[in-house]
């Protein structure tokens, strides 16, 4: 069974926060949530096609991290990246539009739920081959590097790109010309159904950076304002000296790889324990704690539940996506 | 107008668009400090600094992707492969991601970057480095592959390739790089599509690109001894591709060889094939042929290696065997 | 046991067909007389009727395709059988036909391609494959009867007016290649052409002098002309016509005659009919062929090569224009219906020709034919010959103009009737004693009605 460290069964000690800080990361966090519930729905109604992964117990990760850059700064995501587009300050409209393959979608329907991407917010992309964004992260950090732009550049990844040849040449690159990034390993524990122990010689995914001379970091995701705080760190290390980050943050995801996976490589008791630590019953307990008002907190979740309703019903009555875009090679200009 | 190597004429089309543009730089194993590993970057380290002209460790994955993100925001990458024989540890980066990302984007980002190196059979350096991939690339939607057989349109093909705002593949003939040709002092580009006739003729249509459009035309002196009139017709870019200087070939001379350098199941001459039977049925008077490699890894020994790759007397065994001379 | 299921003949003239619609498919049980598909053929859509009894286990046409006679087109057997070897061989070139067609078609040479071969040769031997060629036959088509001819050749022949079943191919199995077209149309040496196709004959051939038989002539540019695709039943016309005016040695014999009595007739008729149609000149003129070829049987006849066939029954064909052709329906034992049946059959198969919705069975058999242009103002025509019929009525208008009469100038009417006869069955007297009988009748029309 796959528990979080035994060092820390009892919750640490909850990061010093306010209400003006911890609302909107929760109202993101809770959009998110439930982005994905209805997208989940709407997959087991047919209306949204081919592979959808879920983020749903991950969200602390995309929101306190994103929280922390500004809005020039590239993110670079992998196919469960609907958190964190919407974190990067996309909106759920034509996200769940995407979704349906419609022609309101982000991208036109043209890309589906692996292949987000927003010139506007700098979003770079929803990838599908594991691992092998981390080089394009690293591309886009060597750009900002070659311009002198100061902008950073965030690469998500998942535990199980740790053994592909991409995020190994990704990384050494990173490390040898010191481009500003950081690489966050999301790491939910399995790779699709195998846990980390089956896949990794060392479960520690942040010991790769030791090898490069690196700086790392590695700890729980469950709670967004301790993510917050670390990646920051990190953040201001690439945005002032030019230095890349590995950072792993420990997580869990609620449901299956995708929506085709039942998940019953793990056992209910495994689930249950992660559950309890549902960090956004945890960030729901820290605002009522730090003093937001019950009608606050009503008017927060109504707002969030009337977005995504909208959401849904946006993507429903739009045109389907009518066209592609044609091979183009202009030649000579 | 001067007489210029293929190679050089190579580097002065990077030399001139670095100049022209700030966000163009190179990338690639050895192509700083060391000059290039075939000389092709030579003397480009010390005009446009370190910044601009970057040596990689071999990570061709790595720096592939390296290349491809920093495309994705605006820069103008210049990827050297030491050969294409290497491209398939990267092919995941230039299928997956260059090709694909102005289509998967709803056309939000575009990927400006340029894939070069030598490309095709060296001498006697064996399987893994002697070999024509050229078919491979051109299969996919979002690319551009290019492959100049002279030194004239190494320049100017490249200079478009680097000025193109989507991916290209740009295959250069490793055993051309010696080669000369007259190349002008004044700037030319050549436009992607555009096939050009290397040798005129009335009896029969040879289709080439890269090192086999010298060997057709060597084939075509010989065959010019028996009053064979051979036209040689190099298309210079497989995607996209000139069809109707095919076709207006065809149309005219009635008979057509495809002679390239890779395999033959799948290998591009096939569809160039289709093109012509599509186009100029009713002027046919005898089969497409095709000349290829053998069916095999290419083998290290020298006797065996020139058994395998078309050579001169192939061509002229088709160009017979397509005008009935040996029925 | 499961069986391959032939295209079988559904015309006596079929050669081919284009199945245009599955009834049944795979999984289907059929028994004979059971509808399986629908074909156009050279005449019309026929129907494919099965004549055995299983389950449909695989179909080898989809629909569209062009199907040669007794080409495999389905297997029949029971369910589950293995039918792996049948559709192998109903789906290689050389399959048996199930229904052995009139002249087999045979596939054309495959070559051996060197991919075909069982074992590679040694890398060492890697030997290029030599073109695979066979002895060259003298001239005329190559065994099989299909004639083999690169498509620039046959361009060619066209041009330079070459008939291509003169020429001797030097090509592989005989094909016939540009430099033999050239050949026989300078009967100069055979050399490498280096004259490209758009360029003029160098030599003014002797078979050039049909030069207005060429489609193109030197000079003009493309674009000058659009070739208009010709369909199955253009195609068929074609050549049965070709067939028909080369092979039938035709003489015509014409009648001219006054045809008053005869509209006097068919108003009295109609006037009988009411509401329930209308008789028309030419129904008239269809039953007096048929009355009078029950009368003068020796012209209800075939020639069958060795044999002069005299038909029993007199089966009338009729020739409707449809768009892009004709077709000929059949008014069957027209000798033997009263007039109003005549009429109303006869419109109900102009009719469904014009739609396409003949049966096979309503556009074959007829044992002579009646043709009519008088709706068009031709005063009179001469008619090919519909083999393997011996004889055709060709129908002119009728116009006003003097007669004589009582030795007297007068306003009168005219018909013209042009009979084409085979002069293998029918000798200018026997033809001209029919045609009187059939203009006696019109004269008289009262004789049709006995």
């Amino acid at each position: 069974m796959t528990l979080p460290d035994s060092a820390r069964v009892e919750p640490e000690q909850a990061e010093p926060t306010t209400v003006d800080e911890l609302a909107p990361l929760y109202r993101q966090m809770l959009a998110i949530r439930r982005m994905e519930e209805a997208a989940a729905k709407a997959y087991s109604q047919g209306k949204i096609g081919g592979f959808l992964h879920l983020i749903i117990g991950q969200e602390a990760v995309c929101v306190g991290s994103i929280a922390t850059l500004k809005p020039e700064d590239y993110v670079v995501a992998t196919y469960r990246e609907h958190g964190h587009a919407y974190a990067k300050g996309i909106a759920a409209r034509p996200i769940m539009a995407e979704l349906y393959g419609k022609k309101t979608g982000l991208v036109k329907g043209l890309g589906g739920s692996m292949h987000l991407f927003d010139k506007a917010t700098n979003f770079l992309g929803g990838h599908g081959i594991v691992g092998g964004h981390v080089p394009l992260a690293a591309g886009a950090a060597f750009a900002s590097k070659y311009r002198g732009d100061g902008r950073v550049t965030v690469c998500y990844f998942g535990d199980g790109a740790a053994t592909i040849g991409g995020f190994a040449e990704g990384l050494a690159l990173a490390a040898l010309w010191k481009l500003p990034i950081v690489l966050i390993c999301e790491n939910n524990q399995y790779s699709m159904g195998t846990p980390l122990y089956r896949s990794l010689a060392v479960e520690d995914v942040s010991l790769r950076a030791l090898a490069h001379g690196m700086a790392r970091d590695r700890f729980d995701g469950d709670d967004v304002i301790r993510v917050k705080r670390r990646i920051a760190e990190a953040v201001e290390r690439a945005r002032t000296t030019g230095e890349p980050s590995l950072v792993e943050i420990v997580t869990y995801r609620f449901r299956g790889h995708s929506m085709s996976d039942p998940g019953l490589y793990r056992t209910k008791d495994e689930v249950e324990e992660w559950r309890r630590r549902d960090p956004l019953n945890r960030a729901r307990e820290r605002l009522i704690e730090v003093g937001i008002t019950a009608a606050a907190l009503d008017a927060l979740e109504a707002d969030v539940k009337a977005e995504i309703e909208d959401a849904v019903r946006f993507a429903e009555e739009s045109p389907a996506a009518d066209a592609y875009l044609p091979y183009v090679t202009k030649g000579a200009q | 107008m001067a007489v210029i190597s293929y190679r050089e004429a190579l580097n002065q089309a990077m030399r001139e668009e670095m100049e022209r543009d700030q966000d163009v730089f190179v990338m690639g194993e050895e192509v700083g400090h060391y000059n290039g590993a075939y000389k092709v970057t030579q003397g480009l380290l010390q005009r446009f600094s370190e910044r601009r002209v970057v040596d990689t460790p071999i990570a061709e994955m790595g720096f592939a992707g390296i290349g491809v993100g920093a495309a994705m925001v605006g820069l103008r990458p210049i990827v050297e492969f030491m050969t294409w024989n290497f491209s398939l540890v990267a092919i995941d980066q230039i299928v997956n991601s260059a090709a694909k990302m102005f289509q998967m984007s709803g056309g939000q980002f575009n990927i400006p970057i340029v894939f070069r190196g030598p490309s095709g059979p060296a001498v006697q350096v064996g399987s893994q480095h002697s070999q024509a991939l050229e078919s491979w690339y051109a299969h996919v939607p979002g690319l551009a592959v290019a492959l100049p057989s002279t030194a004239y349109d190494a320049k100017g093909l490249l200079k478009t390739a680097i000025r193109d705002d989507n991916p290209v593949v740009f295959m250069e003939g490793e055993t051309l790089y010696g080669t000369t040709g007259e190349v002008p002092e004044a700037e030319y580009l050549i436009p992607f599509g555009q096939g050009d006739i290397k040798r005129a003729g009335a009896d029969i249509t040879l289709v080439a690109w890269s090192r086999m459009v010298h060997v057709c035309l060597d084939a075509a002196k010989v065959l010019a001894d028996d009053g064979i009139d051979c036209e040689v017709v190099d298309p210079r870019t497989l995607r996209p591709l000139d069809v109707p200087i095919i076709v207006d070939s065809v149309r005219k001379t009635g008979r057509c060889v495809i002679a390239e350098v890779g395999w033959p199941s799948a290998g591009f001459g096939a569809e160039i094939a289709y093109q012509v039977q599509r186009h100029c049925l009713d002027a046919l008077d005898a089969p497409v042929e095709r000349v290829c490699s053998d069916d095999v890894p290419m083998p290290y020994a020298k006797n065996l290696e020139d058994e395998v790759q078309p050579q001169v007397a192939d061509v002229v065994a088709a160009v017979r065997r397509a005008l009935y001379l040996d029925a | 046991m499961a069986q391959i299921i032939g295209l079988p003949k559904l015309s006596p003239t079929m050669e081919e067909g284009v199945l245009v619609k599955w009834v049944k498919k795979v999984g289907d049980k059929v028994s004979p007389g059971d509808l399986v598909a629908e074909v156009e053929t050279d005449k019309a859509n026929m129907d494919f009727t099965i004549e055995d009894e299983g389950t449909v286990l695989h179909l080898f046409v989809k629909e569209g395709e062009t199907v040669k006679l007794g080409a495999p087109v389905a297997i029949l057997g029971k369910p589950g059988e293995d039918i792996a070897a049948l559709i192998a061989q109903g789906a290689a070139p050389a399959a048996a036909p199930a229904a052995a067609p009139p002249t087999p078609a045979k596939p054309a040479p495959v070559a051996a391609s060197p991919a075909a071969a069982a074992k590679p040769a040694p890398v060492a031997a890697a030997a290029k494959p030599a073109p695979v060629v066979a002895a060259a036959p003298g001239p005329g088509p190559a065994p099989g009867g299909r004639l083999l001819a690169s498509p620039l050749a046959k361009t060619l022949a066209v041009e330079l007016g070459i008939d291509l079943r003169t020429v001797t191919g030097s090509g592989p199995g005989g094909r016939i290649v540009e430099r033999d077209v050239r050949a026989a149309a300078s009967d100069g040496p055979r050399a490498v052409a280096t004259t490209a196709i758009v360029a003029a004959p160098a030599v003014a051939s002797t078979a050039a002098a049909s030069a207005d038989t060429a489609l193109a002539t030197v000079g003009e540019q493309a674009g000058d002309w659009i070739d208009v695709p010709a369909s199955n039943m253009r195609k068929r016309i074609a050549a049965r016509l070709t067939e028909a005016k080369r092979d039938v040695p035709h003489f015509y014999l014409m009648r001219r005659f006054d045809p008053a009595p005869l509209l006097a007739f068919r108003t009295r008729l109609n006037a009988l009919l009411g509401d329930r149609g209308k008789v028309s000149v030419n129904d008239l003129i269809v039953k007096s062929a048929a009355l009078a070829l029950r009368r003068v049987p020796a012209c209800n006849a075939a020639w069958v090569g060795d044999a002069i066939r005299r038909y029993q029954r007199v089966h009338v064909g009729i020739a409707v224009a449809i768009e892009d052709g004709l077709v000929t329906p059949v008014v069957r034992d027209a000798d033997l219906k009263g007039l109003g049946v005549v009429a109303a059959e006869v419109a109900d198969l102009a009719k469904r020709a014009r739609e396409r919705a003949l049966k096979g069975h309503e556009i074959t058999g007829s044992t002579f034919t009646v043709s009519n242009l008088g709706m068009f103002n031709i005063e009179r025509f001469t008619a090919i010959i519909n083999p393997p019929e011996a004889a055709i009525l060709a129908v002119g208008g009728i116009s006003d103009e003097p007669v004589v009469k009582d030795g007297a100038v007068v306003p009168g009417k005219r018909m013209t009737l042009t009979l084409s006869c085979d002069h293998r069955v029918i000798d200018g007297a026997l033809g001209a004693k029919l045609l009187a009988v059939i203009v006696e009748q019109l004269e008289a029309p009262e004789a049709l009605a006995l």
